[in-house]
């Protein structure tokens, strides 16, 4: 018995300290710490609570924030778009009726949920978390079990603070090296997705390990954590170390003083055993890591930006040959020619994988003194009101502005184009978000998905660029 | 929840893999606060072109799709978003059952939560449909759940796993929301002694 404790890894610590009991053969009820919702995948979820009667069960474990539908222009404008006002009147109405705390779309907190949860602190080590929402498992890069549920999930997570679910099986993705210049946590998670596919992270939850996930900060490993789904896993997690702790003290909703000391303990449990094994295991080195970018209409058609545009033979399965040919036709991009000059017409910096600090840091540094190429637009829109005040206080703005570029409102925007941010058919974007599906950002859109970094040199030059010219 | 009936249906190949949820709703469609009117907009943008007039070489598009409720999906369908609209899309339009060699996680549990049966096969099997489907088109497939069990024709038939519980929520027409309710005195009891900080409701600082 003794032993079998030892051996535990962090999913499984984490998995096991919230279920309720089994109510079913091979099935768990498992609690949930933490539920966030937000405008788009809570409406029918509130119906059906009030087609039976039934009250939120633990609304001090919920909280409610509009990201998707709002528009990122102005904070205090009337919804132009009927459909959007109406859903975003819609959670405000029902976090009054059932008592949920609501950031709005004036208050300071507000943000993409996958942003606000951690910079106020909510996100914590050991804890479940989830979310109407498939980049959920950004959370986990504090250590906590973080995954994305659909709306028949978020009405029972209101009404019991429970879900019925299967423990996931194990996946330890080490990765270890130093990144070279010019090459971001944004990189490493698009090269690890070309590698393992869309769907290999089926079933499992991931955890990163390794030195190069130790020297990360909490905002890269954010990166990471958050495109977990990308690769079809429904969760990633990171064991907490100091780099955690370090974040999460002085934020709102971490416990002061003594309560401090005595969480910090309990939160220090949450970490990988020695001896624990895993269902499957992958490792890779990055110290040759070149800067990613995708060219194709899923997250896993990604290549070094130097590199050729690859051949559909290349591929094993006929399904990925499929799916290159389509994805080629729908870029309109040839086998074999370079994407570095492919021309663009739009840069999009924003999303819940990266519209932190660190990375309008990092656009910045590429930006400064520079003027983006004036063919393009470019959207910067910070991940929260707070990532948007600090970034102010630094003078990122400033130098957003006097280069040409949108600096907007916080809001998903143009990372899945609901509110009105979106390409228009046949446009090419340089894109810092996690999804170049067909259509993702407008109609007949093309999204080339990269780092920060990436998409700031991209802006300057008006094509694909390798930003280490730059640097 | 009415419990699942077996049912007989034409089948709609559509095998096209790593199809997402994007492509299954486009998300400008989300803007619903409802589950109604999701159908019209299924597979939208491959369903429809530029003036919104129905591509007619689309599968979707064509008359004899209409009486199918079931698709015969390419791999890793569903992946990307969580958007339950996509069941429910492919449920107002009319399927009642999808069959493919694999689902994304997130999709199959929407799925099978709003009864939409999830059913995979081996890639020989689905090769095998694939091919009597294109031969016969008006091929009747019969969906059988308690037997777990295809029957592509009188002599032929495939056998699909599907998880205990959610066989049994959905023959017996089970309420997930309602079997979780019965269970809370369980809850109650796992709170008094569960770990617990934050409270949403009142920030530290």
């Amino acid at each position: 018995m003794r032993i079998r404790e030892n051996r535990k890894t962090i999913i499984e610590k984490v998995w096991d300290q919230h279920i309720v009991f089994e109510p079913y053969e091979g099935l768990d009820l498992l609690y949930i710490d933490l539920h966030l919702i937000h405008e788009v995948t809570s409406p029918q979820a509130f119906n059906g609570l009030r087609e039976r009667g039934l009250k939120v069960h633990r609304p001090d474990l919920t909280l409610a924030t509009v990201d998707h539908s709002i528009p990122t222009t102005h904070r205090n404008l009337v919804l132009s778009d009927p459909e959007a006002k109406q859903q975003v009147d819609k959670i405000g109405k029902n976090c009054t009726e059932f008592g949920i705390p609501f950031y709005g779309i004036e208050n300071e907190r507000q943000g993409i949920v996958h942003v606000i949860g951690p910079e106020l602190g909510l996100t914590q080590p050991g804890m479940t978390i989830v979310c109407g929402d498939s980049h959920t498992a950004t959370h986990g890069a504090f250590g906590a079990l973080a995954f994305g549920i659909g709306t028949t999930e978020v009405e029972q997570v209101l009404a019991t603070q429970c879900l019925l679910a299967k423990k996931p099986k194990t996946f330890r993705i080490q990765i270890d090296g130093k990144l070279k210049m010019g090459v971001t946590s944004k990189d490493v998670i698009l090269y690890l997705i070309s590698q393992m596919g869309t769907a290999k992270g089926a079933g499992y939850v991931f955890e990163y390990c390794g030195s190069l996930i130790r020297s990360l900060s909490m905002e890269e490993r954010m990166t990471i954590c958050n495109m977990s789904i990308e690769a079809g896993a429904k969760a990633g997690m990171v064991s907490p170390d100091d780099v955690t702790f370090e974040y999460l003290i002085h934020r709102p909703f971490a416990p002061k003083g003594k309560k401090w000391e005595e969480w910090l303990s309990y939160w220090k449990s949450f970490t990988t055993d020695e001896l624990a094994s895993f269902d499957e295991e992958v490792h890779v080195d990055v110290s040759k890591l070149e800067p990613m970018i995708t060219f194709g209409t899923n997250p896993s058609m990604g290549i070094g930006i130097c590199k050729p545009i690859p051949d559909p033979s290349c591929f094993e399965s006929s399904g990925d040959q499929q799916s290159l040919k389509q994805a080629l036709e729908y870029m309109a991009l040839e086998t074999g020619k370079p994407l570095l000059g492919h021309p663009i017409d739009v840069v999009f910096i924003g999303s819940c994988t990266n519209s932190r600090l660190e990375d309008l840091k990092s656009a910045a540094k590429v930006l400064n003194g520079r003027k983006v190429n004036p063919r393009l637009r470019v959207f910067v829109v910070p991940g929260s009101m707070q990532v948007k005040k600090e970034a102010e206080r630094e003078g990122l703005d400033r130098i957003f502005k006097e280069a040409g570029c949108d600096w907007r409102e916080p809001g998903c925007s143009m990372c899945i184009a609901m509110n009105g941010d979106e390409l228009n058919p046949g446009e090419y974007c340089v894109s810092t978000s996690n999804r170049n599906f067909e259509g993702r950002q407008g109609k007949g859109g093309r999204t080339f998905l990269a780092s920060p970094f990436t998409a700031a040199a991209c802006a300057v030059t008006g094509k694909i660029t390798d930003v280490r010219t730059m640097l | 929840m009415k419990p699942f009936e077996n049912f007989k249906s034409r089948v709609v190949v559509f095998t096209r893999p790593n199809v997402d949820t994007d492509q299954i709703i486009p998300a400008r469609f989300l803007k619903t606060t409802g589950k109604e009117g999701l159908g019209d907009k299924l597979f939208h943008d491959w369903r429809y072109n530029r003036e919104g007039n129905p591509i007619f070489e689309f599968v979707l598009n064509s008359p004899a799709t209409k009486e199918a409720k079931i698709l015969l999906a390419g791999e890793n369908f569903g992946c990307g978003s969580s958007r339950e609209h996509a069941p429910w899309a492919l449920i107002q339009f009319g399927f009642k059952a999808i069959i493919s060699t694999s689902f994304a996680d997130i999709f199959r549990q929407n799925a099978l939560k709003n009864a939409l049966l999830p059913i995979v096969v081996s890639t020989s099997d689905h090769v095998r449909i694939v091919e009597m489907v294109t031969q016969d088109p008006k091929m009747i497939v019969e969906v059988d759940l308690e037997k777990q069990k295809l029957t592509l024709s009188q002599k032929e038939y495939v056998e699909f796993p599907i998880d205990p519980f959610s066989k049994y929520c959905l023959t017996q027409g089970i309420d997930e929301i309602q079997y979780i309710l019965e269970k809370e005195d369980r809850i109650r009891e796992f709170e008094k002694s569960h770990r617990l900080l934050i409270d949403t409701r009142r920030s530290n600082n």
